[in-house]
Protein backbone atom coordinates (compact mmCIF):
# COMPACT_ATOMS: atom_id res chain seq x y z
CA UNK A 1 0.00 0.00 0.00
CA UNK A 2 1.27 3.15 -1.01
CA UNK A 3 2.37 5.72 1.62
CA UNK A 4 1.56 3.40 4.82
CA UNK A 5 3.03 0.98 5.99
CA UNK A 6 1.77 -2.51 7.25
CA UNK A 7 3.41 -1.29 11.46
CA UNK A 8 1.36 1.94 11.17
CA UNK A 9 -2.02 0.13 9.75
CA UNK A 10 -1.59 -2.88 12.39
CA UNK A 11 -0.72 -0.35 15.38
CA UNK A 12 -4.09 2.11 14.58
CA UNK A 13 -5.84 -1.87 14.05
CA UNK A 14 -4.34 -2.73 17.80
CA UNK A 15 -5.76 1.17 18.97
CA UNK A 16 -9.06 0.29 17.69
CA UNK A 17 -9.37 -3.14 19.65
CA UNK A 18 -7.64 -0.92 22.86
CA UNK A 19 -11.00 1.39 22.40
CA UNK A 20 -13.55 -0.69 22.61
CA UNK A 21 -11.85 -2.52 25.47
CA UNK A 22 -11.53 0.82 27.43
CA UNK A 23 -15.11 1.96 25.82
CA UNK A 24 -16.64 -1.12 27.37
CA UNK A 25 -15.54 -0.38 31.23
CA UNK A 26 -16.52 3.35 30.56
CA UNK A 27 -19.52 2.23 29.57
CA UNK A 28 -20.13 0.52 32.39
CA UNK A 29 -18.93 3.34 34.90
CA UNK A 30 -21.76 4.87 32.91
CA UNK A 31 -24.58 2.48 33.93
CA UNK A 32 -23.32 1.73 37.49
CA UNK A 33 -23.33 5.35 38.13
CA UNK A 34 -26.94 6.20 36.81
CA UNK A 35 -28.65 3.46 38.32
CA UNK A 36 -26.82 3.79 41.65
CA UNK A 37 -28.89 5.56 44.28
CA UNK A 38 -25.89 7.48 45.54
CA UNK A 39 -22.22 8.05 44.40
CA UNK A 40 -19.36 9.16 45.95
CA UNK A 41 -17.80 12.72 44.36
CA UNK A 42 -13.77 11.08 43.56
CA UNK A 43 -12.05 14.31 45.07
CA UNK A 44 -13.32 13.38 48.18
CA UNK A 45 -12.22 9.54 48.63
CA UNK A 46 -9.21 9.73 45.88
CA UNK A 47 -5.81 11.56 46.03
CA UNK A 48 -6.18 14.93 43.18
CA UNK A 49 -2.71 16.63 43.98
CA UNK A 50 -1.48 13.48 43.61
CA UNK A 51 -3.39 12.49 40.34
CA UNK A 52 -2.85 15.76 38.53
CA UNK A 53 1.06 15.63 39.54
CA UNK A 54 0.71 12.29 37.15
CA UNK A 55 -1.22 13.56 34.45
CA UNK A 56 1.82 16.73 34.06
CA UNK A 57 4.18 13.40 34.51
CA UNK A 58 2.05 11.55 31.38
CA UNK A 59 1.54 14.57 29.25
CA UNK A 60 5.19 15.18 29.49
CA UNK A 61 6.01 12.11 28.60
CA UNK A 62 4.37 12.18 25.40
CA UNK A 63 5.93 15.09 24.56
CA UNK A 64 9.22 13.53 24.91
CA UNK A 65 8.21 10.80 23.08
CA UNK A 66 7.30 12.72 20.29
CA UNK A 67 10.46 14.29 20.62
CA UNK A 68 12.25 10.88 20.66
CA UNK A 69 10.31 10.62 17.24
CA UNK A 70 11.39 14.00 15.83
CA UNK A 71 15.04 13.36 16.66
CA UNK A 72 15.64 10.17 14.44
CA UNK A 73 13.29 12.08 11.97
CA UNK A 74 16.45 14.38 12.62
CA UNK A 75 19.20 12.07 12.23
CA UNK A 76 20.37 12.76 15.97
CA UNK A 77 20.33 9.38 17.85
CA UNK A 78 22.15 11.09 20.75
CA UNK A 79 18.86 12.82 20.89
CA UNK A 80 16.67 10.22 20.43
CA UNK A 81 18.52 8.03 23.03
CA UNK A 82 17.61 11.34 25.92
CA UNK A 83 14.05 11.34 24.89
CA UNK A 84 13.39 8.03 25.05
CA UNK A 85 15.63 7.77 28.20
CA UNK A 86 12.98 10.48 29.75
CA UNK A 87 10.18 8.78 28.41
CA UNK A 88 10.88 5.43 30.24
CA UNK A 89 12.06 7.35 33.17
CA UNK A 90 8.83 9.63 33.30
CA UNK A 91 6.61 6.34 32.66
CA UNK A 92 8.58 4.47 35.77
CA UNK A 93 7.47 8.31 37.93
CA UNK A 94 3.93 7.50 36.91
CA UNK A 95 4.26 3.95 38.18
CA UNK A 96 5.46 5.43 40.97
CA UNK A 97 3.26 7.77 42.17
CA UNK A 98 -0.22 5.29 41.02
CA UNK A 99 1.84 2.84 43.55
CA UNK A 100 1.87 5.76 46.62
CA UNK A 101 -1.53 6.28 45.90
CA UNK A 102 -2.44 2.11 45.90
CA UNK A 103 -0.10 1.85 49.21
CA UNK A 104 -2.56 4.36 50.91
CA UNK A 105 -5.23 3.33 49.74
CA UNK A 106 -4.83 -0.35 50.63
CA UNK A 107 -3.12 0.19 53.65
CA UNK A 108 -6.76 1.84 55.06
CA UNK A 109 -7.74 -1.59 53.99
CA UNK A 110 -9.65 0.08 50.60
CA UNK A 111 -10.04 -2.41 48.35
CA UNK A 112 -12.01 -3.30 45.01
CA UNK A 113 -14.56 -5.19 47.39
CA UNK A 114 -14.78 -1.96 49.31
CA UNK A 115 -17.53 -0.20 46.86
CA UNK A 116 -18.52 -0.38 43.42
CA UNK A 117 -16.81 3.22 43.12
CA UNK A 118 -13.24 1.18 44.33
CA UNK A 119 -13.95 -1.47 42.24
CA UNK A 120 -14.18 0.68 39.05
CA UNK A 121 -11.79 3.15 40.49
CA UNK A 122 -9.15 -0.51 40.97
CA UNK A 123 -10.28 -1.93 37.69
CA UNK A 124 -9.56 0.88 35.12
CA UNK A 125 -6.57 2.62 36.74
CA UNK A 126 -5.07 -1.24 37.01
CA UNK A 127 -5.28 -1.44 33.38
CA UNK A 128 -4.23 1.73 32.55
CA UNK A 129 -1.12 0.48 34.75
CA UNK A 130 -1.17 -2.50 32.84
CA UNK A 131 -0.47 -0.58 29.80
CA UNK A 132 1.54 1.72 31.59
CA UNK A 133 4.03 -0.83 32.23
CA UNK A 134 4.00 -2.33 28.58
CA UNK A 135 4.83 0.52 27.51
CA UNK A 136 7.96 0.87 29.35
CA UNK A 137 8.86 -2.61 28.52
CA UNK A 138 8.49 -1.78 24.69
CA UNK A 139 10.11 1.72 24.83
CA UNK A 140 12.96 0.41 27.13
CA UNK A 141 13.18 -2.41 24.41
CA UNK A 142 13.73 0.47 21.92
CA UNK A 143 16.20 2.36 23.78
CA UNK A 144 18.54 -0.10 24.53
CA UNK A 145 18.60 -3.67 22.59
CA UNK A 146 16.32 -2.60 19.76
CA UNK A 147 18.01 0.46 18.58
CA UNK A 148 20.56 -1.73 17.29
CA UNK A 149 18.62 -2.10 13.89
CA UNK A 150 19.12 1.86 13.71
CA UNK A 151 22.86 0.97 12.30
CA UNK A 152 21.39 -1.31 9.37
CA UNK A 153 17.81 0.23 8.60
CA UNK A 154 17.11 3.57 10.21
CA UNK A 155 13.86 4.05 8.13
CA UNK A 156 12.52 0.95 9.66
CA UNK A 157 13.68 1.49 13.06
CA UNK A 158 12.20 4.94 12.53
CA UNK A 159 8.88 3.36 11.84
CA UNK A 160 8.95 1.07 15.03
CA UNK A 161 9.52 4.06 17.57
CA UNK A 162 6.42 5.92 15.89
CA UNK A 163 4.48 2.72 16.18
CA UNK A 164 5.33 2.55 19.59
CA UNK A 165 4.89 6.27 19.79
CA UNK A 166 1.17 6.18 18.51
CA UNK A 167 0.65 3.52 22.00
CA UNK A 168 2.35 6.02 24.11
CA UNK A 169 -0.24 8.88 23.60
CA UNK A 170 -3.01 6.41 23.23
CA UNK A 171 -2.02 5.80 27.07
CA UNK A 172 -2.06 9.23 27.70
CA UNK A 173 -5.29 9.95 25.94
CA UNK A 174 -6.62 7.19 28.49
CA UNK A 175 -5.50 8.86 31.22
CA UNK A 176 -6.89 12.28 30.24
CA UNK A 177 -10.82 10.89 30.38
CA UNK A 178 -9.65 8.58 33.65
CA UNK A 179 -8.50 11.88 35.45
CA UNK A 180 -11.59 13.62 35.41
CA UNK A 181 -13.67 10.97 35.79
CA UNK A 182 -12.65 9.05 38.68
CA UNK A 183 -11.21 12.02 40.23
CA UNK A 184 -13.06 15.60 39.87
CA UNK A 185 -16.40 14.24 38.68
CA UNK B 1 5.71 12.77 6.24
CA UNK B 2 9.15 14.60 5.18
CA UNK B 3 12.36 14.25 6.21
CA UNK B 4 13.10 17.76 6.01
CA UNK B 5 15.08 18.52 8.96
CA UNK B 6 13.43 22.29 8.88
CA UNK B 7 9.81 20.73 8.30
CA UNK B 8 11.08 18.19 11.82
CA UNK B 9 12.02 21.26 13.77
CA UNK B 10 8.33 23.29 12.63
CA UNK B 11 6.68 20.39 14.48
CA UNK B 12 9.37 20.16 17.25
CA UNK B 13 7.80 23.91 17.74
CA UNK B 14 4.26 22.96 17.47
CA UNK B 15 5.04 20.17 20.34
CA UNK B 16 5.96 22.62 22.66
CA UNK B 17 3.11 24.65 22.13
CA UNK B 18 0.71 21.48 22.33
CA UNK B 19 2.19 20.39 25.39
CA UNK B 20 1.96 23.54 26.80
CA UNK B 21 -2.04 23.87 25.97
CA UNK B 22 -1.82 20.43 27.79
CA UNK B 23 -1.15 22.11 30.90
CA UNK B 24 -2.82 24.69 31.21
CA UNK B 25 -6.17 22.38 30.23
CA UNK B 26 -5.05 20.28 33.20
CA UNK B 27 -4.72 23.28 35.57
CA UNK B 28 -8.22 24.60 34.15
CA UNK B 29 -10.03 21.65 34.60
CA UNK B 30 -8.49 20.83 38.32
CA UNK B 31 -9.47 24.45 39.10
CA UNK B 32 -13.04 24.05 37.76
CA UNK B 33 -13.53 21.06 40.11
CA UNK B 34 -12.94 23.03 43.24
CA UNK B 35 -15.72 25.24 41.69
CA UNK B 36 -18.08 22.61 43.28
CA UNK B 37 -20.88 23.35 40.09
CA UNK B 38 -23.55 21.17 39.63
CA UNK B 39 -23.68 17.63 38.42
CA UNK B 40 -24.75 17.84 34.53
CA UNK B 41 -22.57 21.56 34.12
CA UNK B 42 -19.75 19.80 35.91
CA UNK B 43 -19.77 16.71 33.81
CA UNK B 44 -20.41 18.48 30.45
CA UNK B 45 -17.15 20.90 31.52
CA UNK B 46 -15.12 18.36 32.65
CA UNK B 47 -15.84 16.18 29.21
CA UNK B 48 -15.33 19.23 27.47
CA UNK B 49 -11.78 19.90 28.35
CA UNK B 50 -10.78 16.41 28.19
CA UNK B 51 -11.81 16.19 24.71
CA UNK B 52 -9.97 19.33 23.64
CA UNK B 53 -7.04 17.74 25.70
CA UNK B 54 -7.44 14.25 23.71
CA UNK B 55 -8.06 15.88 20.36
CA UNK B 56 -4.79 18.06 21.05
CA UNK B 57 -2.95 14.74 21.28
CA UNK B 58 -4.58 12.34 18.64
CA UNK B 59 -4.15 15.15 16.22
CA UNK B 60 -0.64 16.29 16.60
CA UNK B 61 1.58 13.53 18.87
CA UNK B 62 -0.06 11.10 16.99
CA UNK B 63 -0.01 13.18 13.67
CA UNK B 64 -4.08 12.41 13.18
CA UNK B 65 -4.12 16.05 11.25
CA UNK B 66 -2.32 14.46 8.43
CA UNK B 67 -2.66 10.82 8.23
CA UNK B 68 -3.55 8.46 5.33
CA UNK B 69 -7.61 8.68 4.65
CA UNK B 70 -8.14 4.43 5.42
CA UNK B 71 -6.95 5.61 9.00
CA UNK B 72 -9.74 7.74 9.30
CA UNK B 73 -12.33 4.68 8.10
CA UNK B 74 -10.71 2.29 10.61
CA UNK B 75 -11.29 5.21 13.34
CA UNK B 76 -14.81 6.04 12.10
CA UNK B 77 -15.77 2.19 12.46
CA UNK B 78 -14.42 2.27 15.80
CA UNK B 79 -16.19 4.95 16.65
CA UNK B 80 -19.77 3.61 15.22
CA UNK B 81 -19.09 0.57 17.26
CA UNK B 82 -18.16 2.99 20.23
CA UNK B 83 -20.99 4.38 19.83
CA UNK B 84 -23.54 1.41 20.03
CA UNK B 85 -21.41 0.08 22.60
CA UNK B 86 -22.97 2.89 24.75
CA UNK B 87 -25.48 2.94 23.31
CA UNK B 88 -27.46 -0.40 23.57
CA UNK B 89 -26.89 -1.04 27.27
CA UNK B 90 -28.50 2.48 27.81
CA UNK B 91 -31.59 1.28 26.33
CA UNK B 92 -32.12 -1.21 28.96
CA UNK B 93 -31.44 1.73 31.31
CA UNK B 94 -33.78 3.92 29.27
CA UNK B 95 -36.30 1.39 29.21
CA UNK B 96 -36.42 1.25 33.12
CA UNK B 97 -37.02 4.97 33.35
CA UNK B 98 -40.14 4.88 31.28
CA UNK B 99 -41.77 2.23 33.48
CA UNK B 100 -41.03 3.98 36.48
CA UNK B 101 -42.42 6.92 34.52
CA UNK B 102 -45.74 5.10 34.05
CA UNK B 103 -45.66 3.70 37.47
CA UNK B 104 -45.80 7.24 38.62
CA UNK B 105 -48.58 8.62 35.87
Amino acid sequence: MTGMTNSKLGIWLFLASEVMLFGALFSTYILLRTGAESWPHGSSLLNVPLATLNTMILITSSVTMVMAWASLMMNRFGRYRLYMGLTVLLALGFLVVKGFEYGMKLEHHITPATSTFYAIYFTMTGLHGLHVLGGILVNGYFLFPGSRLWKTNPKQFTGRVEAAGLYWHFVDLVWIFLFPVLYLL
Amino acid sequence: MSHDVAEIQKHVRLYVTVFAALAAFTVVTVGVSYLHLSTMPAIILALTIATIKGSLVACYFMHLISEKKLIFIVLAVTLLFFVLLLFIPSLTEGEAIFKNLRHVS
